[in-house]
């Protein structure tokens, strides 16, 4: 790929020891992307950065590709056979120093790699048929830990981190379906965290949850960006507002506008912008 | 004709329906325990047939339906799972469906004949093998459409969180979608079993039948189904009294897989 990147974007290569890590943990550049089996592209060219242990929130209408271009972040569109992707995913390297782009890997073993280090979270809480300790262990064997007192040591850690251990601990060997949706929204953070990711990806993950389960999740990724990187896709405006850093609001496939948060709620550059947030469409 | 008139004639005709088509199930059940009980006895459990019990006939049978079993199950599990997770073309998908729907409605007398020229008549004569063959002929499209039905009603999402955590696609179907659909798959095993464990007219001209305890599947074989058939027919009261006794005794093993598999649906956690 011989595109430039947006030159607001880039980031070269620091020299100096103490900012040897790149301030980006992953750059979306020029990125289109088209589903299988589709006429035209779903994105348009996208540029976007994500910012290290910073919160970046994806707003827009439905439709405006928002979720499209998170789950082109961890390549779980490659599950659908068939796409076509344009451009470039850059990701830090566990280091820091250099940028890989994702969208070279052919392998499944490299993208199952990839897959662990960019963790995703879905829309409607996805516990999987078996006990809550399983559900959290489950990542952890597939990345093919063996040694049983490690793997607990990670499961309690991650469920700690996740605010779900004071509800869990004494049923940790009861299946994970009998939880709330709160608690199995929870629990599916946990399981990501777990595998300590350096990118979290959440696709709104409160939209199925009540208020006050969605209060417990929010204070959680709030908490989280400590450790790890998020982007975050949303419907609710507050959400992003509370929550976020960094905006990015897209528009029928097109980012039209990214910026810090408060100078996108508050004084956006487009009109289109504007006209989201006051709520006049969409 | 005024609409409370027509309202009444259509409410008395299907009433008059129903009462006689649950009244000659009814007399069906009646007659087959009063009959079937007066006629089982201690020694019909404990003989063979050549002594005037079905002792033979039930080991047969369920010998038969577990070998048909054996080999139906990994089959039609994998069809299902390769039509569900794997066939990226809908239209052989559609294609392999509608045949296995086919082949679900195919007559079982065609199935004993197809298994007949190529399993009986080639081999020397009826054997248990064939026998077993045929019935999981009988199985397999069920298992096909219960597994394909049970995965598809496991959600996406929990696929694509297991691909999302870093698994592979296989070992997410069999770690995660499989189990998720374990009850319903199991339920739809449990369910053909009953089905083909009640046939006769795959067995007639395959496994046949045999008087006398075998465990010897290369021969004739006993069977529960083709005993009912043949002593039925038969003039004397003995032969009458045992196939009553026999058909009772199915009806009761078939009932109690039946109840088994809905147990299973309704306690699902």
């Amino acid at each position: 790929m011989s595109t430039q990147p947006l030159s607001q974007f880039e980031t070269t290569k620091e020299t100096t020891e103490e900012t040897t890590k790149q301030k980006d943990v992953m750059r979306v550049e020029s990125l289109t992307y088209t589903y299988p089996g589709a006429p035209k592209p779903s994105l348009h060219a996208i540029d976007l950065p994500i910012r290290r242990n910073k919160i970046t929130a994806l707003i827009g209408p439905s439709g405006c590709g928002k979720s499209t271009l998170l789950r082109a972040m961890n390549r779980i569109h490659d599950l659908y056979p068939g796409n076509h992707y344009e451009g470039r995913i850059l990701l830090a390297t566990p280091e820091g120093r250099e940028m890989e782009d994702i969208l070279e890997i052919k392998k499944e073993n490299d993208l199952i790699r990839l897959r662990q280090r960019v963790g995703m979270i879905f829309q409607k809480p996805t516990p999987f048929p078996m006990t809550i300790f399983e559900n959290v262990a489950y990542g952890l064997k597939l990345s093919g830990m063996k040694n049983k007192s490690d793997i607990e040591e990670r499961v309690v850690t991650a469920l700690q981190g996740s605010a779900i251990w004071k509800e869990t601990k004494d049923r940790l060997h009861e299946s994970a379906m009998g939880l709330s949706g709160g608690q199995q929204q929870r629990l599916c953070i946990a399981r990501a965290v777990a595998l300590k990711p350096e990118v979290l990806l959440f696709d709104e993950p409160t939209s199925a949850l009540d208020p006050i389960s969605t209060g417990a999740i929010e204070e959680l990724i709030a908490e989280l960006k400590k450790e790890v990187s998020i982007a975050i896709v949303t419907h609710n405006m507050q959400q992003a507002s509370r929550l976020s850093d960094y905006t990015a609001f897209m528009y029928i496939g097109d980012l039209i506008e990214y910026n810090k948060t408060s100078k996108i709620f508050l004084n956006p550059d487009q009109k289109l912008t504007e006209d989201y947030i006051t709520g006049r469409f969409g | 004709m005024n609409r409370l008139m027509l309202n009444k004639l259509i409410l008395a005709l299907s009433t008059a329906s129903a009462v006689i088509g649950i009244g000659f199930l009814l007399w069906i059940l009646t007659t087959l325990v009063v009959k079937g009980i007066s006629s089982t006895h201690l020694s019909t459990f404990t003989h063979d047939l050549v002594d005037g019990g079905i002792r033979n006939l039930i080991v047969g049978q369920f010998t038969m339906a577990l070998l048909a079993t054996i080999i139906a199950v990994p089959l039609g599990l994998m069809a299902g799972i390769y039509l569900r997770e794997y066939s990226q073309s809908p239209k052989l998908s559609a294609t392999l469906r509608n045949l296995s729907d086919v082949m679900m409605s195919a007559p079982s007398i065609v199935i004993g004949v197809f298994v007949y020229a190529l399993f009986v008549d080639p081999f020397g004569g009826y054997n248990g093998w064939a026998g077993s063959i045929a019935l999981a002929i009988m199985m397999v499209p069920i298992i096909i459409g219960t597994t394909d039905n049970m995965l598809a009603l496991v959600p996406q999402e929990l696929r694509e969180a297991g691909i999302a955590l870093g698994g592979s696609k296989h070992k997410i179907i069999l770690q995660i979608v499989l189990r998720a659909a374990k009850v319903g798959i199991t339920t739809g095993i449990l369910l053909s079993f009953a089905r083909i464990i009640g046939e006769t007219a795959p067995l007639l001209f395959t496994s046949a039948n045999n008087q006398f305890f075998t465990m010897d599947m290369s021969g004739q074989f006993p069977s529960l189904t083709v005993s009912i058939y043949n002593l039925a027919t038969y003039p004397d009261a003995a032969s009458q009294d045992l196939a009553w006794a026999a058909s009772f005794i199915l009806t009761v093993i078939v009932l109690i897989i039946n109840l088994g598999g809905r147990y299973l649906t309704r306690h699902k956690h």
